[in-house]
């Protein structure tokens, strides 16, 4: 998936990658993709109820080997 | 969605009576992650939870002995925090802060400035500082000023989510 910008939180563990996206997310503009690069598996879950918290859209995860990547579309300020 | 963002934030609500460093970490998680999913975050310090919040450093000036004797077998400070299990004489917490760093988990200290950036409220109990002999300045700098049970309760009762650890 193209993302406009990247966070690599590898590993780390939670809640630090949702707190990094939470800071990270204020530096796109509306309209662009984030990509967070993981391996803590906690991150499939909490990625989309933090989405859903914030009503930012979460686009989904693409998993390769140990990389957990999941993208979130910023919706609002 | 984000109409019930940008309209009144939800509130997240934490009573820390225990001032074990294993019960610090979980409440300091939860406050952050809080305020990360843009929830309003109060920690209410408590009884031994105040001992998270006193300064590392410097003496605890309190009236009378009976005070003076519980501050100082009960002195506190982050630095001071021990495991609710298998402390072990320090072994054990030693060897919980080793593996903490092992994972890049933040220590109680970066929690506490990380959790003061992004605004989460770290109050102190006013009644348990009467009654411990605590003054406002035996409190690291991230602390309020200090407050009652009815703060904490109209705080409580606008949170969505109130947790006592």
């Amino acid at each position: 998936m193209q993302a406009d910008q990247t966070l690599d939180c590898m590993g780390l563990y939670c809640p630090m990658p949702i707190v990094k996206t939470a800071d990270k997310i204020k530096s796109l503009k509306t309209g662009e993709v984030l990509e967070v690069v993981a391996d803590d598996p906690g991150i499939r879950q909490d990625m989309p109820a933090w989405s859903k918290a914030t009503g930012h859209e979460f686009l989904g995860i693409e998993e390769a080997g140990k990389e957990i990547k999941v993208y979130v579309k910023k919706t609002h300020e | 969605m984000a109409d019930s963002v940008s309209e009144e934030k939800e509130k997240l609500t934490i009573v820390v009576f225990s001032g074990d460093l294993d019960r610090a970490l979980a409440a300091f998680m939860l406050a952050t992650t809080g305020a990360s999913m843009g929830m309003d975050v109060t920690m209410f310090f408590t009884f031994w939870g105040l001992n998270i919040l006193k300064k590392n450093e410097g003496g605890i000036k309190s009236q009378g002995l009976m005070r003076r004797m519980l501050n100082f077998v009960n002195r506190g400070g982050t630095k001071r925090l021990k495991m609710s299990k298998f402390n072990m004489f320090g072994l054990g917490t030693w060897m919980m802060k080793r593996l903490m760093k092992e994972i890049n988990m933040p220590s109680i200290d970066e929690f506490i400035s990380m959790a003061q950036q992004m605004g989460v409220k770290m109050v102190p109990c006013s009644t348990s500082c009467g009654m411990m002999g605590l003054p406002e300045d035996a409190f690291r700098e991230e602390a309020l000023s200090l407050t009652g049970a009815a703060f904490f309760l109209g705080e409580a009762r606008e949170s969505k989510v109130t947790l006592f650890i």
